[in-house]
């Protein structure tokens, strides 16, 4: 539970569905700014399709459930009212596991976009964007701080970026957005393990007190400097236990066979899932 | 936004009560005024008469001809349409888009790499500068310096006179002006047109510019001749805007181009030939170049406006060594028809020719290009390439890449490609979850899409100017 006078992200009941299947099927989450939580489960669980639910993808439809924000003194904002690119401005961050590339745009360009409407939120297109000069020299210290080159700004944004980088890119969108709730999601997946390392403690260094996180991962590494309040296990679409940093060092260790053991109900659901899966995967293609 | 034009003739007589038809008795016409005027040359006159002769034994081209396939030109009514002896007195000259940006503005050194290096919102300094308006020139004018130097720029009718050594051999020969109806207008009665001579040796480091207006209704003909000495150098501008909206079923302008340009032996030429004409103007245009040893065209085209567009676009490399680069740049919306029919031809060896055209759709519009590589016995050693990619912005917007290929020779390498995608949501959505809206989103995808070839452009204010066009068209993609 987060201390009153705290503001958080809170997520209740969420269901949701791709395709007419359903793959979130009540979701309970509060995270707290200044919190770090740690979101584990197997393949295929739905850790994604959180993320994805909270940042507002257009093709995963949430049918019951709620994602708010409530600031301090306990006004609510509707997440699930706003375009993906409000929530943006009102300080919600994903770094996803599989980032987008958009061959042509610079990731410099892209990012003075980004970062002057984040700033900004009325911000309407068209208008000023944040001046070159600032603009410049934040993001060389943001790059430096990272040990990313400057030359890494003129490359099209996730254009031909190995695994490494686009999560390096990733932090670094991070680094300069400075969101008030940020989902990594596997931000971890394709570092080696020193940028592991070097990303465990941009990341602490980046969230500082002020940001809720939470960190999505199949391993323990990135937790090193971002020692987890709450871990959550995901199952099934469900989030079914919670616990210390303990409960990460277990799941690493140990998998999923206690978990699936202990809820039963939960894991009847992702074998249903897998199934609808696999039959769905290859569509065949009709006229 | 328009200024009013200048006038550039005093007030003629009121126009006759049927417009001029492209018949004998405007040509007639044509010829009695191009006599009392600065009398034309007896060879301009007598190329003119053959192409009128020509004319006449032709019909407006059908779908059987293969370049006439994918274009439909039937509501263009050949008959409604005649020289204009004067500008209408109430035209207004339009504001070319390339003229805008050359005249600065907007600030260009607002890049993350320059580091405040460049100057902002600085004008770009022009060599020379001809304006038009339905197919007469209002003005003119070259840097004295160049004059000097023996650079020639400027109206036909006033050069071709003095400097037939010069112009002659070139004139109406680059282009064929026999292979159909349009072609035969174009040569019997082109005006308005504009010849640059670069004498060998010299360079120009200024762009020149070309504006052919038109007014609503109007008429263009222009023809362009650019000549290269050996060794020479320039940078070339042309660009067409105005006539009217797309209200009008039959069309509210027409133009019938060419484009002749050689390019001498170690010569490089910038050459931009930028089409913004307003919605309801039919363009027809036939251009080519010819590049001889060495010699090196790096040759843009930016299609934005007109209801419908044939444009023709060769590239002839006679000389060893030469090479050509062609981009092209389309964004249609609308009911807009463009075909493009390119030709890279490679009659000498060792010569390189790259081809890429990019194209944005929206609407329900249509854009065609058919492309062909032609390698003669004699080019060895060609390197030849050619592409075409299109981003789909509606459902109903077509788009057909018909890359040809024909090699006569056996040591070559020739490829081709074509795709046609549309912008990918998972990108919007990303760039979304960035901040950055929807609109904006797709507007910074599509521009990335036309990047690649922006990045060949090497003039700054040209890929300024296109991509400000092609921004402000996106609409929120649906
Ligand atoms: N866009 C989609 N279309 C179809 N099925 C989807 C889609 N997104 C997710 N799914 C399905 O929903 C389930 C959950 O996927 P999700 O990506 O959320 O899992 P995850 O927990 O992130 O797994 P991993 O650890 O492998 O990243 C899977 O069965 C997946 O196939
Ligand atoms: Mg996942």
């Amino acid at each position: 539970m987060t201390a009153p006078g705290q503001e958080k992200l809170v997520i209740s009941g969420l269901h949701a569905a791709v395709d007419g299947q359903e793959i979130l099927k009540g979701v309970d989450l509060e995270i707290g700014r200044g919190e770090i939580h740690a979101l584990m489960g197997p393949n295929g669980s739905g850790k994604s399709t959180l993320g994805y639910c909270i940042m507002g993808h257009p093709s995963y439809e949430v049918t019951a459930g709620s994602i708010e924000l409530v600031e301090a003194d306990g006004t609510r904002h509707d997440l699930l009212a706003m375009e993906p690119d409000q929530r943006a401005r009102a300080g919600v961050f994903l770094a996803f596991q599989r980032p987008m590339s958009i061959p042509g745009v610079r990731l410099a360009d892209f990012l003075r976009h980004a970062v002057t409407n984040v700033r900004n939120p009325d911000r309407k297109e068209g208008q000023e964007l944040m001046p070159m000069r600032d603009f410049r020299s934040e993001l060389k210290a943001k790059m430096a701080d990272l040990s990313i080159d400057t030359e890494f700004a003129r490359r099209y944004v996730n254009d031909g970026f190995s695994g490494g980088e686009m999560k390096r890119a990733e932090i670094l969108q991070l680094a300069m957005l400075r969101p008030k709730f940020a989902i990594l999601d596997e931000t971890d997946s394709g570092l080696d393990a020193d940028a592991v390392r070097l990303a465990s403690q941009s990341i602490a260094r980046i969230g500082g007190a002020e940001m809720g996180i939470l960190i999505i991962t199949h391993h323990e590494q990135l937790l090193e400097h971002n020692i987890p309040l709450r871990t959550h296990v995901m199952l099934g679409g469900r989030i079914v236990e919670s616990g210390g940093p303990e409960l990460a060092a277990e799941l690493h260790k140990r998998g999923y066979e206690r978990i699936r053991a202990a809820y039963p109900e939960a894991a009847a659901a992702e074998r249903s899932l897998q199934d609808a899966a696999t039959s769905n995967a290859p569509h065949p293609v009709t006229a | 936004m328009t200024t009013p034009a200048t006038p550039a003739a005093p007030a003629t007589p009121a126009a006759p009560a049927l417009p001029a038809a492209f018949d004998r008795v405007s040509f007639d016409r044509l010829l009695a005024d191009q006599h009392a005027g600065r009398a034309a040359p007896a060879w301009v006159i007598d190329q003119r008469r053959a192409a009128f002769d020509r004319l006449e034994s032709l019909s407006l081209p059908d779908r059987r001809d293969e370049n006439w396939m994918r274009t439909d030109i039937r509501l263009f009514k050949p008959k409604a349409w005649g020289p204009r002896h004067a500008p209408r007195s109430d035209a207004m000259v339009p504001t070319g888009l390339l003229a805008e940006c050359l005249a600065g503005g907007r600030s260009t050194g607002d890049s993350f790499f320059d580091d405040g290096a460049q100057a902002a919102g600085g004008s770009t300094p022009l060599a020379g500068r001809l304006l038009s308006l339905d197919g007469h020139v209002l003005h003119e004018e070259l840097d004295p310096a160049l004059a000097a130097r023996g650079v020639l720029f400027g109206s036909a009718d006033r050069l071709l006179a003095d400097h037939a050594d010069l112009f002659q051999r070139h004139w109406f020969s680059v282009i064929d002006s026999r292979c159909d109806w349009f072609a035969a207008l174009h040569a019997a009665f082109h005006s308005a047109s504009t010849v640059l001579y670069v004498p060998p040796g010299v360079k120009i480091d200024e762009p020149l510019h070309v504006l052919s207006g038109l007014g609503e209704g109007g008429v263009d003909t222009a023809h362009v001749l650019v000549v290269l000495g050996d060794g020479a150098e320039a940078t070339v501008l042309t660009e067409t805007a105005g006539g009217g909206g797309s209200g009008s079923t039959t069309g509210s302008g027409f133009h019938c181009g060419g484009t002749e340009i050689v390019v001498g032996r170690n010569a490089f030429l910038r050459m931009v030939n930028l089409q913004n004409w307003s919605m309801g103007v039919w363009h027809f245009a036939r251009q080519k170049a010819v590049i001889h040893e060495q010699g090196r065209l790096q040759w843009t085209l930016g299609a934005l406006g007109s209801r419908l567009s044939q444009v023709a676009q060769d590239v002839a490399l006679v000389g060893r060594g030469a090479s050509a680069q062609v981009n092209g740049v389309m964004f249609t919306e609308g009911r807009q028809q463009l075909v493009y029919n390119t030709l890279q031809h490679h009659e000498a060896a060792g010569c390189r020719s790259d081809l890429l055209y990019k194209g944005g759709l929206q609407d329900r519009s249509r854009l065609v290009w058919r492309g062909m590589i032609k390698v003669d016995k004699a080019a060895q050693k060609t390197d030849g390439y050619q592409r075409n990619d299109n981003l789909m912005l509606s459902r109903e917007a077509r788009a057909d890449s018909i890359p040809g290929l024909e090699i006569e020779a056996d040591d070559v390498r020739c490829t081709h490609g074509a795709t046609s995608g549309r912008v990918d949501e998972e990108q919007i959505f990303y760039a979304q979850a960035r901040g950055l809206s929807a609109d904006e989103a797709a507007r910074l995808v599509v521009a990335g899409f036309f990047q690649q070839v922006f990045d060949r452009i090497t003039i700054l204010p040209v890929r300024e100017a296109l991509a400000r066009a092609i921004g402000s068209r996106i609409r929120r993609l649906s």
